[in-house]
C-alpha cells in the first residue's frame, strides 16, 4: 500500500511538473516570464509531493493508533487498560489476520482481527483517497497561478531553504531524541528504584521475579561493580594506547621520512577500520586464551574472561584514535617553537620532551579524553571477550563486566517494557551518554582554545 | 672575611670545558637518550603494524577452512518405485520422495560389518542432513535422472570436514615390523607375531605414560601448600590422589617388558592398517596384542606381511570424531571416495544450526538492505545540512548550537544509538523488529554526523572564486550553489559518504538493541522482513559451542574485511582521481 501511495505520488508530481512547464512555455512565447519554465514545474511538483508526504506520515501514525484500539476493543475492553497484555493481544491480533496465527483462535481474537482487517483496509484507503485529492488539488493549484509575473524561482527557492534547513536541524532531533527516550525510561525507573541504590549501591543482579512470592524478587540495581569494570577495561585500554598512540604520533610528525609515513599511514588507517566485533573475535579467541596460558604457567589464575584480554585489544583498538588526534596537534605547534629550540644546541628529542609536547598538551589531553570516551561506549569487543558477572574487583585478571555488556544482555531478546530490569538498561545507557557527552563537550572545548592560541 | 677575598672574582660566566670528559660523556648521554626516544616512537609504529598482521594472519588461517567442504562421491540408486511410483513426475511427489533412504542405503553400504545400532547411528552422522536436500534439489532440477545409478556428491557433516581439515587430531604413521599371525573372532581380533614386532609401540606407549607421570607431578607441585588450622581436607584428598597417581603411572612406565591395555579417555589411540582392514589396539604386549576391527579387511586376512601403525595423538574422549569415524574417513579417503571442493553453499544458503550448511547469504542480503536504507537516508540529509550549514545558515546562537551538537553527536557511543532506535522507531513508532528498515535508519542517524563533516569539507575546499563567478553572471545564490559548487565538491562527498557506508557495514552494537539477533534461516526480501546483517551474524556464530562454525565467523569477517576494503580502496581511488588541489 505504502508502495502503491508513493508511486502514485510520483506520477503525479511528474504530470504536474511536465503540465506547468509545458504551459509555462506556452505563455513564454508570447511575454517575458520573471522564471523560467522548468522552476513553475519544479514548483509545482514540490507543491504535490511535499503535502502528499505530511499526510501519509500524519495519516499512517493516527491510523494505527486508530485501528489498534478498535481492533482491541472488538477482542475485548478490558485489554486496553490492561498494559501488560495489550502488546501481545494486539501482536496475536495482527499475526491472526495476516493468516500467520494458530488455527484454535478463540472467537474474541476472531472479532478483533476482523475489525482489524477491515479498519485497516478502510483507513488505508482514506488516507491513499485525501492524499490523491490533496495532490490534485495542489497541482490544479499551481497550474492556475502560472504567469508572467509569478515568481516561481524565488518560491521554489524559499522551499529548497527550507528542506536544507530541516535536514540540519534533523542532527539536532537526534540528540533530542536520545535524551528524551533514555530521560524518560531513566526517570520511570528510578520510580522504581531509588537513585541512591543505583548510583551507590555495590550489589549488581538485575533479575526480577516473575511471582511476587519468590525468594530475592526485587533483584538489585547497584551500578558501583559496572562502573569498577567499565572504569578497569578502560584503564588497562588507555594504558596500553597512551603511550603507543602518543609514541606512534611523535614518531609520525617528528622524525618518519615521508616514504616511511607513506607506508604506515594506510596500517593505521586499516587499524582504524577493523570493525570492532572482529577484534572482539580476535579478543575472544586467540588473545584471551593466550593470556590464560601465560598466566597460568605463571602459576596466576586468570579468569577466562579476563578483563585484561578485552582491555588489551581495546587498547588496540584506539591506538589510531589516539596517535592520528596527537599527530594533529604535534603538526599545528608552530615550527618556530622548535626552531628555537634547536637554536640552543637541544636535541629533537629534547625538543619534542620540553618544547614541543607542552605546548601540544592540551590537544593530547583533549585526545586521551576522546579516546576514553570512545573506550567506555565501545561495546562488541566487551560483548565477546569480558564477562557477565558483575564482581567488584580491581584485579585485571578477574571477570568484570561492563555498561555496556549489560546493557546489551538486558535489552536483547523479548522485554516487557516496565519491568525494572528492561528499564534499568536505559538507566545504564543514560549514565553512559552523559558520561561520554561530558568528556567531549570539555574535550572539544579544550581543542577549540587551543586551535585559536596559535592561529 | 679572608674566605671571601680567596675565592674566585664573580663574572657571571659559567666557564665550561666542552672538550673534558664530563662534557662528552654528556653529549653521548644525550644522544643515547635521543636514539632511545626515537626508537621507542619506532616501535610504537611497528607494534600497531605488527598486531594489525598478525590479526590478518590469523583470521585468514581460522577462517580459510570455511570457504572449502568435503564431500563423499557415492553411486547413488535413484530406483524409481521410491522417487516416483507413479511415473507421473508430478512436481509434489518429487519434493516428498524419501531422498534420505537413498543416500544412506549408498552410504552404509560402503562398511557393510557396522551392524550395532549404536555404531550405525554413528556412522550415519558422518553425513550431513543437508544431503538428501541436495538430491532432491538436483532430481527436481533434472528428472531424467530417476531410474539411473548415478555418482553424485554427498556432503560430509562438520565433524567429518573438520577431519579432513586436519582439525581432529594429528595422525602419525610409521610401517610395523615383521610378519603378523591374525585370528579373528567376530570383530574381536588376536595379532601375534615373532620377534616382538610390537615392542616399538609398546616402548612409545611407555614414554607417553612417562610424560603423563610428568605432567601430573607437576600438577601435584602446583598445589598450594597445607594452611595451619585450615580447613585441607580436600586439598589433602587430592594431594594424596595424585601421588598415588605419579607412582602408579611410573611404574607401568618403568616396567618395559609389561603388556598394556589403552585407555581411551586418556591415552593416544593406535590403529592398525593393513589389507583395507582397520584395527583398534586394546591390549599392547611385545609379542601380542589385541584389538578390534573397526573396518574390515575387502577378504579374508590370517596372516599379514605388511602393515602400518597409526597414532592419533589426541585421546579419544578429548575429540568430537570418534577412532571408528576416522578410520571410516580414512577407509574412504585411501579409495579415493573424497572430493574437496569450493563451498559455495557458504555464500548460497542462510543461516543453520548445523554447521556444514550455515551460509552467509541471508546476511549478505540483510546487510545490502540496511545499507540502501542508510544511504538513500543519510545522504539527502547529509549533503542538505552540509550545504545549508555551509552556504545559508545564518551566523546565530542556533546554528552554533547545531555546529556543537553535529560534533558531539558524532562521539557518541554507537549503543546509546540502539537505545534511540529501540525507544523511538520500535516502541513508539511501532515499526517491525529486526528489520533492516529500522537496522538501516538507525545507522544512518549514526553516519550522519560522518557524512555533514566531511561534505561540509568538500564544500569548503571549492574555491569562493567559482561562486564568485557565478553570481557575477547573474546566477540565484541557489543556483550558483547546486549548478556549478556541488558539482565540483561531489568526489569529496562520495569519498566520505563511502567511508561513512564502510563505517555502517561494520557496526554491530546498535543493531542488537533492535532485534537484528534472531535467528532467521529465510533470506530477507524487503526491508520489513526480518533479517539481520553480516558482523551480526559474524557475533551470533562466534557465540556457538561447535569448532566448525569458529571456521565460518572467521570466513565471514573475511568476506566483512573483504567488503570494507574494497569500499575503503574505492574511497580512496575516487579521491586520487576527482580531487582537485586549487
Amino acid at each position: 500500500m505504502t508502495g502503491f501511495y508513493y508511486a502514485l505520488m510520483v506520477a503525479l508530481a511528474l504530470g504536474a511538473y511536465f503540465l506547468v512547464r509545458g504551459r509555462a512555455a506556452a505563455l513564454a512565447n508570447g511575454q517575458t516570464l520573471h522564471s523560467r519554465p522548468s522552476y513553475h514545474g519544479l514548483l509545482a511538483a514540490a507543491q504535490v509531493i511535499l503535502p502528499m508526504i505530511l499526510i501519509h506520515f500524519a495519516g499512517s501514525v493516527l491510523a494505527a493508533r486508530f485501528v489498534e484500539h478498535q481492533a482491541l476493543v472488538a477482542m475485548d475492553p478490558a485489554l486496553l487498560t490492561d498494559e501488560l497484555r495489550r502488546g501481545a493481544a494486539f501482536r496475536e491480533i495482527r499475526e491472526f489476520a495476516i493468516g500467520r496465527g494458530a488455527a484454535n483462535a478463540t472467537q474474541a481474537l476472531q472479532a478483533g482481527a476482523a475489525m482489524y482487517a477491515y479498519l485497516s483496509a478502510l483507513t488505508n484507503w482514506a488516507v491513499l483517497g485525501l492524499g490523491l485529492a490533496v495532490g490534485i488539488a495542489m497541482a490544479l493549484f499551481s497550474l492556475r497561478s502560472i504567469s508572467g509575473e509569478f515568481r516561481a524561482r524565488n518560491r521554489f527557492e524559499q522551499v529548497v531553504r527550507y528542506l536544507l534547513m530541516a535536514c540540519a536541524t534533523v542532527a539536532v532531533i537526534t540528540t533530542i531524541g536520545i535524551v528524551f527516550s533514555v530521560l524518560f525510561e531513566t526517570f520511570r525507573f528510578f520510580q522504581k528504584v531509588s537513585p541512591i541504590d543505583f548510583l551507590f549501591g555495590t550489589h549488581w543482579s538485575p533479575q526480577t521475579a516473575i511471582r511476587a512470592d519468590q525468594v530475592g524478587s526485587s533483584g538489585s540495581f547497584g551500578m558501583v561493580p559496572l562502573l569498577v569494570g567499565t572504569l578497569l577495561i578502560s584503564t588497562i585500554a588507555i594504558l596500553v594506547a597512551g603511550p603507543i598512540g602518543l609514541f606512534a604520533a611523535i614518531y609520525m610528525a617528528e622524525y618518519a621520512s615521508p616514504k616511511f609515513r607513506a607506508w604506515a599511514k594506510p596500517i593505521l588507517e586499516i587499524l582504524a577500520g577493523i570493525p570492532t566485533v572482529v577484534l572482539g573475535f580476535f579478543a575472544a579467541l586467540t588473545v584471551a586464551p593466550l593470556i590464560r596460558e601465560v598466566g597460568t604457567s605463571l602459576g596466576l589464575s586468570v579468569a577466562s574472561e579476563s578483563a585484561l584480554a578485552a582491555g588489551l585489544v581495546m587498547g588496540i583498538m584506539i591506538v589510531p584514535f589516539v596517535s592520528s588526534l596527537s599527530d594533529d596537534v604535534i603538526t599545528a605547534v608552530p615550527q618556530s617553537l622548535r626552531d628555537g629550540s634547536f637554536g640552543m644546541g637541544a636535541t629533537r628529542s629534547e625538543t619534542i620532551k620540553k618544547v614541543v609536547l607542552p605546548a601540544a598538551l592540551p590537544g593530547i589531553v583533549s585526545a586521551f579524553m576522546l579516546a576514553i570516551s570512545r573506550a567506555v561506549g565501545e561495546t562488541m569487543i566487551v560483548v565477546m571477550a569480558a564477562g557477565l558477572a558483575a564482581n567488584l574487583s580491581f584485579n585485571p585478571l578477574d571477570a568484570v563486566t561492563t555498561f555496556t555488556v549489560q546493557i546489551k544482555t538486558i535489552l536483547v531478546g523479548d522485554q516487557e517494557f516496565d519491568s525494572a530490569k528492561t528499564l534499568a538498561a536505559f538507566a545504564l545507557g543514560f549514565v553512559l551518554f552523559f558520561f561520554t557527552l561530558t568528556l567531549n563537550v570539555i574535550a572539544l572545548a579544550i581543542v577549540r582554545k587551543y586551535r585559536e592560541q596559535y592561529d | 672575611m679572608t674566605d671571601t677575598s680567596m675565592a674566585p672574582p664573580e663574572t657571571g660566566i659559567r666557564t665550561f670545558d666542552y672538550g673534558s670528559d664530563e662534557a662528552q660523556a654528556r653529549v653521548k648521554r644525550r644522544y643515547k637518550t635521543e636514539a632511545r626516544f626515537k626508537l621507542y616512537g619506532l616501535l610504537a609504529v611497528l607494534f600497531a603494524g605488527a598486531f594489525v598482521f598478525v590479526l590478518l594472519a590469523d583470521i585468514v588461517r581460522k577462517g580459510m577452512p570455511a570457504f572449502f567442504e568435503h564431500r563423499v562421491v557415492l553411486t547413488l540408486d535413484l530406483d524409481a518405485s521410491l522417487i516416483d511410483p507413479t511415473g507421473r513426475r508430478e512436481i509434489d511427489v518429487l519434493r516428498n520422495a524419501d531422498y534420505n533412504k537413498i543416500v544412506m542405503d549408498a552410504w552404509r553400504a560402503n562398511f557393510p560389518e557396522v551392524t550395532q545400532r549404536a555404531e550405525r547411528r554413528r556412522l550415519e552422522a558422518l553425513v550431513s542432513s543437508g544431503a538428501a536436500d541436495d538430491l532432491r534439489a538436483a532430481v527436481i532440477r533434472d528428472p531424467a535422472l530417476i531410474g539411473q545409478k548415478v555418482r553424485f556428491p554427498v556432503l560430509l557433516s562438520d565433524d567429518a570436514d573438520l577431519h579432513f581439515k586436519g582439525l581432529s587430531t594429528r595422525i602419525s604413521a610409521v610401517a610395523g615390523a615383521g610378519a603378523l599371525d591374525v585370528k579373528v573372532n567376530g570383530r574381536e581380533v588376536e595379532l601375534n607375531g615373532s620377534g616382538q614386532p610390537f615392542a616399538a609401540i609398546l616402548a612409545d606407549v611407555k614414554a607417553g605414560l612417562m610424560q603423563d607421570a610428568e605432567r601430573v607431578g607437576a600438577e601435584l607441585a602446583r598445589l598450594p601448600a597445607s594452611q595451619q588450622g585450615g580447613n585441607n581436607a580436600a586439598l589433602d584428598a587430592r594431594r594424596i590422589e595424585l601421588t598415588q597417581k605419579v607412582a602408579e603411572l611410573r611404574r607401568r612406565a618403568g616396567d618395559a617388558g609389561s603388556a598394556e591395555t589403552i585407555d581411551f579417555s586418556a591415552m593416544p589411540s593406535r590403529i592398525i592398517r593393513a589389507e583395507g582392514a582397520a584395527i583398534r589396539l586394546q591390549e599392547i604386549g611385545p609379542g601380542s596384542a589385541k584389538g578390534f576391527l573397526l573396518v574390515a579387511p575387502q577378504r579374508e586376512i590370517a596372516r599379514l606381511e605388511s602393515w602400518t601403525v597409526a597414532t592419533f595423538a589426541t585421546p579419544e574422549s578429548n575429540r568430537k570424531a570418534s577412532d571408528a569415524d576416522i578410520s571410516w574417513l580414512e577407509t574412504l579417503n585411501a579409495r579415493g571416495a573424497i572430493e574437496k571442493a569450493f563451498a559455495t553453499r557458504f555464500f548460497s544458503s542462510g543461516d543453520s544450526r548445523e554447521p556444514e550448511l550455515a551460509g552467509i547469504r541471508g546476511a549478505l542480503i540483510g546487510s545490502a538492505l540496511t545499507l540502501l536504507v542508510t544511504l538513500i537516508v543519510c545522504l539527502p540529509l547529509g549533503v542538505g545540512a552540509a550545504v545549508y550549514l555551509e552556504e545559508f545558515a545564518p551566523k546565530n546562537r542556533f546554528t552554533d548550537i547545531l555546529e556543537v551538537n553535529i560534533n558531539n553527536l558524532a562521539a557518541v557511543p554507537s549503543i546509546v544509538f540502539g537505545l534511540l532506535g529501540l525507544a523511538m522507531f520500535l516502541n513508539f513508532f511501532g515499526l517491525p523488529r529486526s528489520a533492516p528498515l529500522v537496522g538501516g535508519l538507525v545507522l544512518a542517524l549514526l553516519v550522519l554526523p560522518t557524512i555533514i563533516i566531511a561534505s561540509r569539507a568538500a564544500l569548503k575546499a571549492v574555491p569562493p572564486s567559482i561562486k564568485e563567478a557565478a553570481l557575477g553572471v547573474g546566477a540565484s545564490h541557489q543556483q550558483a550553489i547546486f549548478h556549478h559548487v556541488l558539482p565540483l565538491a561531489m568526489p569529496g562527498i562520495m569519498t566520505g559518504t563511502i567511508i561513512g557506508m564502510a563505517h555502517a557495514l561494520g557496526e554491530t552494537a546498535p543493531l542488537l538493541m533492535i532485534g537484528m539477533v534472531a535467528f532467521i534461516v529465510d533470506i530477507p526480501q524487503a526491508i520489513t522482513d526480518p533479517g539481520t546483517v553480516l558482523p551480526v551474524q559474524i557475533y551470533l556464530w562466534s557465540d556457538l559451542p561447535e569448532v566448525a562454525f569458529q571456521a565460518k565467523t572467521a570466513g565471514a569477517i573475511l568476506v566483512l574485511l573483504g567488503f570494507l576494503f574494497v569500499m575503503n580502496g574505492a574511497a580512496i581511488l575516487l579521491r586520487r582521481r576527482f580531487e582537485r588541489r586549487w
